[in-house]
């Protein structure tokens, strides 16, 4: 040991000269190795991308319109010329459910970035700074809690005018969506914070910026994602409800939540008026899971392929 | 004479569905009655494992396979029901976590009274109690009577595991197995727990299998020792021949490896190269320790090496005990224990770090809305203490001594509550936020735990490169630092891409000490950085350390409570107790000739190894 070590000590760095200093993989792309080893997840995501380019642009191809009527076809069932079946105005219910997922996916995914990265931000903030910070800020989240926010929304989009409508749902939802998780957040930032490689990164020199970004938020990415991921069905399955209750998506306008609305009356004599629409919604929310499960496993070392070795077993 | 406990061809696999794991491999002991027995080995080699099979306190998944019998009596393949009249009655356990050990919801006295009631159907409450109360008084706790009613969380440490073992010899148990009794503990605690372990087996006259990692505790306590390696015991030994002339080159390297407080500062340990092999994937067909061994031959590696008896009742697992007979540790592994030489011509070095009156206290308050001070804690009174360059100061001291508070008010580098810190001549109280930034980079620590020091979520290079890119290097001039760094403590190009996770506890605190070293600092704040490691471990990190300091003149600011680690590597030790400084001195006088009473006591307390005779 000796030897080697004043070995070490005397050509250092000329030892090292021949390995080129370059070939380091970066932080990225292991992530991104990681999750092209999972399928599922990698299928889900090309199903996700398929469907909103899809969405947006198959309708253009098609011989309806979403409004169009086809009198020679009402109520019928999924034929050639119409893929998933006609409703009772005969309406073709492909481009009415390419529609609605336009809509729908908007406002899931919106929702679900928007609430989780403030979600992220503001319980990191909280929980890692602490102090004032820390009782504003959850000041502000046991306000909003107490909020009824269905109400408010309720109240709200209607009054906007149509082509603003989404938008102020995806405001609306997100605004109302983030609570409950930022305090989460905020609760295992508090226990990250005193963990070792956070007060090394300080004694460091490293800023309370980049610990919160580079230790603080991969190290509740598990707790994110799944949250992100939740959101999604949430946000589809909000803006249903409001649309059920005549309140979110205005007619002539359709999203999958009144294309369910609409069939569930005839979901056992009709059922394609119901099943597709549905069908298509459990597929976004699956896909959009798998994806998130994916993802998880994909940031966090200690899962999936890379466990950690039995170390003491008892 | 019938052994008490015989345990033959032991074999436990643990099959988690992907991995096979032979975690104890055609072992066999046996303990005598009143005897104390040792398994001594490292992390992961399965000593935990050969124990917790004979009371049956495996996992589901584990298959056991062999025999064990107390008293002549088969214990495997009995029903949980059986086993449990057998567990707490003929066989008392002991665990490592007094804290885990106990339910913190019921006070002590009722604690041990149930472990009486369980086994005695027909004792009535009161006389469980009073055997209770009997059984406090028995294992030195003061006022047993007034004690019996507090609950777990009111007792100290020490204390706790007096309770364990309390409810342990309850019911007069005819074997008491101990896991690591003694790791949780301070020294001084630690002899004390050892003492009434004693006088537990001489009142109970039971025989004693005690599993640690600590070969001092062994040399104190055992009479016979079994070593294990890899799931497999390779030597067994009475504790003065396996001093005196152990046969298995891993034995002697174990040996080799422990700090010793007779060897002058600066002394290099005899570490065991590598690391402990996974037991998942052992090579079938060879001698599991050829990787790490010095003595290696091919005929190692094409057989695996039964336990022969190379002595009187001493047994070892190698082919070429004859060569290692009568050589010393040293001799066998080629390395040398000589301190590197150090250039002592020029006179006194300059200070680094210099810390006056140091003050820092808690306040304790009481009530939520109107907010009252009762009084305060002094974590940290009046500590003065100075670092010179190039050199080491150990801060030594038990749990709560403040040691680690010290360490933190040194590196929050903010004003302290009362005194002074200088640092590299700046005084901390005269920072703005510009030097504050520089001084920063001087200044660097690696923690204790290898572990929850580095993020789980970054991957090695992204670790080590942190304190780089936070102070503002390109990826270029990153890449060629983190290059050096590796193979400065040792580690492969190749494992910067790996996660923390992958490497073994040395290995992450070479990690700790790479990230440590990025910004080329003056001075190192090493808080217990060997503590969690593995004895043979150990000795590499410490070699390494004192490597370091001969080679970029670093000062390293020591703290620790293991004395026999600062003794190897410390100029000058500050002994700590309840806050203050009360011994500070340079190593060798302190430790030869301890002026404070409380040093004399830390140093009592030690368990000290046998000399090892053939050692140099």
């Amino acid at each position: 040991m000796t030897q080697k070590a004043t070995a070490e000590a005397t050509g250092t760095t000329p030892a090292r000269s021949g390995i080129h200093p370059g070939t380091f993989t970066s932080r990225r792309n292991l992530v991104a190795r990681r999750f092209i080893r999972n399928r599922p997840a990698v299928v889900a995501l090309i199903l996700l991308a398929l469907g909103f380019i899809g969405c947006y642009a198959l309708p253009p191809l098609l011989p309806y319109g979403y409004n169009d009527l086809d009198y020679n076809a009402l109520l019928q069932p999924p034929s050639l010329e119409h893929w998933f079946g006609t409703n009772a105005l005969g309406q073709d219910l492909l481009a009415r459910t390419l529609c609605g997922m336009q809509k729908s996916m908007l406002i899931g995914f919106c929702v679900a970035l928007i609430s989780t990265s403030v979600a992220a931000t503001v319980g990191s903030v909280a929980g890692y700074f602490g102090g004032w910070r820390d009782r504003r800020l959850m000041w502000l989240v046991d306000l909003l809690l107490v909020v009824p926010s269905f109400l408010l929304i309720a109240i709200i989009t209607p009054r906007t005018k149509h082509s603003s409508g989404i938008f102020w749902l995806i405001v609306l939802l997100a605004a109302f969506g983030w609570m409950v998780s930022s305090r989460m957040v905020r609760g295992l930032t508090m226990s990250l914070r005193e963990r070792e490689f956070v007060r090394a990164a300080r004694y460091m020199g490293v800023s309370s910026r980049r610990i919160i970004v580079h230790h603080i938020l991969p190290n509740v990415a598990s707790i994110l994602i799944i949250d992100a991921t939740l959101n999604v069905g949430f946000a589809i399955l909000a803006e249903t409800s409001l649309s059920f209750l005549g309140f979110g998506v205005q007619p002539p306008d359709v999203s999958l939540g009144t294309l369910i609305a609409d069939g569930t009356p005839s979901a056992t004599t009709f059922p394609w008026v119901f099943l597709c629409p549905a069908g298509t919604l459990i597929l976004i929310v699956l896909c959009a899971n798998l994806t998130g499960d994916g993802l998880r496993d994909a940031l966090d070392p200690r899962s999936g392929s890379a466990r950690p070795k039995k170390r003491r077993p008892k | 004479m019938t052994a008490l406990l015989e345990v033959t061809d032991l074999n436990v696999t643990f099959d988690t569905g992907e991995v096979v794991v032979p975690a104890v491999r055609s072992t066999s002991y046996h303990i005598d009655p009143g005897e104390v027995v040792a398994i001594v080995g490292e992390s992961g080699s399965g000593k935990t494992t050969a124990a917790m099979a004979v009371v049956g306190l495996l996992p589901e998944y584990a298959d056991v396979s062999g025999s064990v019998r107390l008293h002549g009596e088969e214990l495997l393949g009995l029903s949980d029901n059986a086993m449990s009249r057998i567990r707490g009655k003929a066989i008392g356990t002991v665990f490592q976590d007094p804290m885990s050990a106990l339910t913190p919801v019921y006070t002590i006295g009722d604690q041990i009274a149930e472990a009486i009631e369980v086994h005695e159907r027909d004792i009535s409450r009161a006389d469980a109690r009073n055997r209770a109360v009997e059984l406090l008084e028995l294992v030195g706790i003061a006022q047993p009577e007034r004690r019996a009613r507090a609950f777990p969380h009111e007792l100290s440490g020490g204390e706790r595991q007096r309770v364990v073992i309390a409810i342990a010899i309850a019911n007069d148990p005819d074997l008491l197995i101990c896991d690591e009794p003694t790791t949780a503990l301070d020294v001084t605690v630690q002899a004390q727990i050892l003492d009434l372990l004693r006088t537990a087996r001489d009142v109970t006259g039971a025989g004693v299998l005690i599993i640690t990692h600590d070969l001092g505790v062994v040399s104190e306590f055992a009479d016979r020792a079994l070593v294990m390696y890899a799931g497999r015991a390779v030597e067994i030994a009475a504790v003065e021949v396996l001093y005196r002339d152990r046969r298995m080159p891993y034995t002697v390297g174990l040996l080799g490896s422990v700090p010793r407080l007779d060897a002058p500062q600066g002394t290099r340990l005899i570490p065991i190269p590598g690391a402990p092999p996974t037991m998942s994937s052992l090579s079938p067909g060879a001698c599991p320790f050829v990787p790490r061994c010095p003595l290696a031959i091919d005929e190692c590696r094409s057989a695996e090496p039964d336990l022969v008896p190379v002595g009187d009742d001493h047994w070892a697992a190698c082919i070429r005990t004859d060569d290692v007979a009568g050589r010393s540790a040293a001799e066998i592994f080629g390395v040398s224990t000589q301190p590197l030489p150090t250039d002592s011509t020029a006179g006194e070095p300059p200070v680094v770090l210099r810390v006056t009156d140091l003050t820092k206290t808690y306040q304790l308050t009481k009530g939520v809305i109107l907010r009252r001070r009762v009084g305060e804690v002094r974590a940290v009174d009046g500590v003065s203490f100075t670092l010179r360059q190039g050199r080491t100061l150990g801060i030594v001291g038990e749990s709560g001594s403040g040691k680690s508070t010290t360490l933190t008010q040194i590196l929050e580098l903010t004003t302290p509550q009362a005194g002074s810190i200088e640092i590299l001549g700046a005084d901390v109280a005269a920072l703005d936020a510009a030097t504050r930034r520089q001084l920063r980079t001087d200044l660097q620590v690696v923690f204790q735990d290898p572990v929850a020091s580095l993020d789980p979520r970054l991957p090695v290079f992204d670790v080590v490169a942190e304190p780089l890119v936070a102070n503002g290097f390109d990826k270029r001039r990153c890449d060629e630092r983190v290059a050096e760094l590796l193979s400065v403590v040792g580690l492969d190009h190749a494992d910067a891409s790996r996660y923390p996770a992958e490497f073994s506890g040395g290995q992450k605190q070479r990690i700790g000490i790479a990230r440590a070293l990025a910004l080329q600092p003056k001075i190192l704040a090493l808080d217990e950085p060997v503590s969690a490691l593995d004895v043979s471990i150990q000795a590499g990190i410490i070699n390494l350390l004192l490597d370091l300091q001969a080679q970029f003149g670093l000062s390293y600011l020591f703290v620790s409570h293991d004395l026999s680690v600062v003794k190897h590597l410390a100029h000058r030790v500050a002994v700590m107790y309840r806050g203050t400084i009360v011994e500070q001195g340079d190593g060798d006088q302190v430790f030869t000739n301890p002026q404070h009473e409380y040093t004399r006591r830390l140093l009592a307390a030690v368990p000290r190894a046998h000399a090892d005779v053939a050692g140099g």
